[in-house]
């Protein structure tokens, strides 16, 4: 294709973009959107399936039947979301082996939150209410971005997730209003993860490499800072309803610009966190990549017998 | 009049010591499951298996509120399932063993499986109206269970040599573990007395015969040894079951009496 061709391509697809039309597997499309596409979706797929180790952690220490069964089943959807966001990204092009290879060299990135420890049962709550609750401010955009299969894909785990997040408020608001060493317990998750779930909304505009490509494909309909504002604004109000307290002692209402003014994010441990040494990176991709070895034998002998019963069809058909 | 009625009722208590032997299985071996919970052989396989140990955990969710309701009030679902000491979990030994791999885990729910089919099957027709209609609603799962834990079987069998030397493994060691499923405790006795449970004895041949086929199409060999465990029903269970206790029970025996 000539360059000239190539340039006429773009701008039917700039337009098409333009006018809100759904970008399909097979429709042409910029190599660069593709591969932005890969990045970002198999990054979301990625989070997905390690986010089940934290809370998959409690599952077999949850409190009550109840809650077992409802943790479980969270971690349950989450590995639905892992599976049809990798068939997602599969559509552009790539094998899941693939994908894996990438997660499991460390090639591709997933969500730095899931890199710290859950180390009560009130990390539970907090995170079904913080960061899915941060999760959902980033992921409700995308129910109507550009790329059909994602877009598609989003609508489902939205609605997945917004669930999950009242279990975990409700989770929290159990324990808030439980005893002593309960309410302790709940302060005290909140107290970890604020911090980390602000950060969950990614770098500073200033620092951000992707946003302005992303908002042009509306991959992205606002900036980090946009959606950062936007959760705290959200979440503070929860916190008070329940009688837990935000750990920023900068946090305070703007009357002039209707938004909360908050405290400095310790950038530095966010970057530390995502170039792999957070508390928890190397147990995440240790415990996938185990999984992942420990479960060849199991994929091969399907492979194996698969086509094994293949052949006898074969052979009975012949 | 009274007095002969009296006589063909089983007394509350036993029916919670039977519905125990029921239930406990179905925990324990939903706990099991759920330790996989992110970490199975592929994404497929995770959500199938959390898939059986939701329906089992459910299913113990079901009997045990039942038990709860026989007590009076003086205990709740989840004291059952968490503050028990160890004698008192009815589980069968087959159920507690752990997941040492994938084969493991696919043959003990396999053993169990085939057995808990039979089982509901016979359940669903106790004159207990409570019991029939948790069996009832169990066979819909559970016939999915045993597909499932049947062509897994199939899979690793007559997959590759690997895959049959590991599920091999699997078969030889946990096989000690099955004749336990056809014991009859005191509380199974009297229960069949008053038609509200099985005589499992019943099932054992049928079992035995189901099993036999399905490891003969894995091409699997079918144990000869004669020599069983057994303990779990009396509550005395395997080394293994006091750690699988200590994270179920960790959190409601490190806050007691509070609401979750």
């Amino acid at each position: 294709m000539s360059e000239k061709e190539i340039k006429n391509l773009e701008e039917i697809f700039d337009q098409r973009i333009a006018r809100d039309e759904k970008i399909e597997p097979k429709d042409w499309m910029p190599e660069k959107y593709r591969k932005t596409h890969i990045r970002q979706i198999s990054q979301h797929a990625h989070s997905e399936i390690v986010g089940m180790l934290p809370e998959g952690n409690w599952i077999s220490r949850a409190p009550s039947m109840r809650r077992k069964v409802a943790l479980l089943a969270k971690v349950q959807d989450e590995a639905g979301h892992g599976l049809y966001l990798y068939s997602a990204c599969e559509t552009l092009g790539i094998s899941r082996d693939e994908l894996y290879d990438q997660l499991h060299t460390g090639k591709a990135k997933y969500s730095s939150i899931f890199n710290y420890p859950t180390i009560t049962w009130a990390d539970i709550g907090a995170i079904g209410w913080l960061v899915d609750g941060a999760a959902i401010i980033n992921q409700v955009p995308l129910c109507s971005t550009s790329y059909g299969p994602y877009a598609r894909a989003m609508v489902r785990v939205c609605k997945e997730e917004s669930f999950h997040q009242r279990q975990g408020y409700e989770i929290m608001m159990t324990l808030a209003k439980g005893t002593p060493e309960q309410k302790a317990m709940a302060q005290d998750a909140l107290d970890r993860w604020w911090w980390p779930a602000l950060m969950m909304l990614g770098p500073t505009d200033a620092e951000s490499v992707h946003t302005e490509q992303s908002m042009k494909w509306k991959l992205k309909r606002k900036t980090n800072d946009e959606l950062r504002q936007q959760f705290i604004d959200q979440t503070v109000p929860q916190a008070d309803l329940i009688g837990l307290t935000i750990p920023d002692a900068n946090l305070k209402w703007n009357e002039e610009t209707n938004h909360y003014d908050f405290g400095e994010i310790d950038w530095d441990e966010f970057w530390q966190v995502v170039k792999g040494h957070g508390p928890c990176n190397k147990e995440r991709l240790s415990a996938r990549v185990n999984a992942w070895e420990e479960g060849k034998w199991v994929r091969d002998a399907a492979m194996a017998y698969a086509k094994k019963e293949e052949d006898k069809k074969l052979k009975k058909a012949i | 009049m009274f007095l002969i009625k009296a006589n063909f009722t089983m007394k509350n208590e036993n029916k919670v010591q039977y519905i125990f032997g029921i239930a406990d299985n179905a925990l324990i071996l939903g706990q099991r499951l759920s330790e996989l919970c992110g970490h199975g052989p592929n994404l497929e396989t995770d959500i199938a298996m959390t898939n059986m140990a939701l329906d089992l955990l459910g299913q113990t969710r079901s009997y045990y509120q039942y038990a709860a309701q026989l007590t009076e009030g003086e205990k709740t679902e989840d004291d059952i399932a968490f503050l028990r000491t160890e004698r008192q979990y009815k589980n069968v030994l087959l159920v507690e063993q752990p997941n040492r791999h994938f084969g493991y885990v696919i043959t003990r729910q396999f053993f169990y499986d085939v057995f808990h089919l039979l089982f509901l099957r016979e359940l669903e027709n106790s004159t207990d109206s409570t019991l029939a209609a948790i069996a009832k609603k169990g066979i819909k799962e559970v016939s999915y269970h045993q597909r499932f834990s049947s062509d897994w079987m199939k899979r690793l069998g007559d997959g590759t040599k690997e895959s049959h030397e590991k599920v091999q493994e699997a078969v030889d060691d946990l096989w000690r573990f099955t004749d336990e499923l056809f014991h009859m405790t005191a509380d199974d006795t009297l229960a069949v007395e008053h038609h509200i449970g099985i005589d499992v004895k019943t099932l054992k041949d049928r079992y035995y015969q189901i099993v036999s086929e399905i490891l003969e199409e894995a091409t699997l060999k079918v144990p000869e040894t004669k020599w069983f465990q057994k303990g779990g029903k009396q509550g005395i269970h395997s080394e293994h079951m006091g750690y699988l206790l200590s994270d179920l029970q960790y959190m409601q025996r490190t806050y007691p009496n509070m609401k979750w």
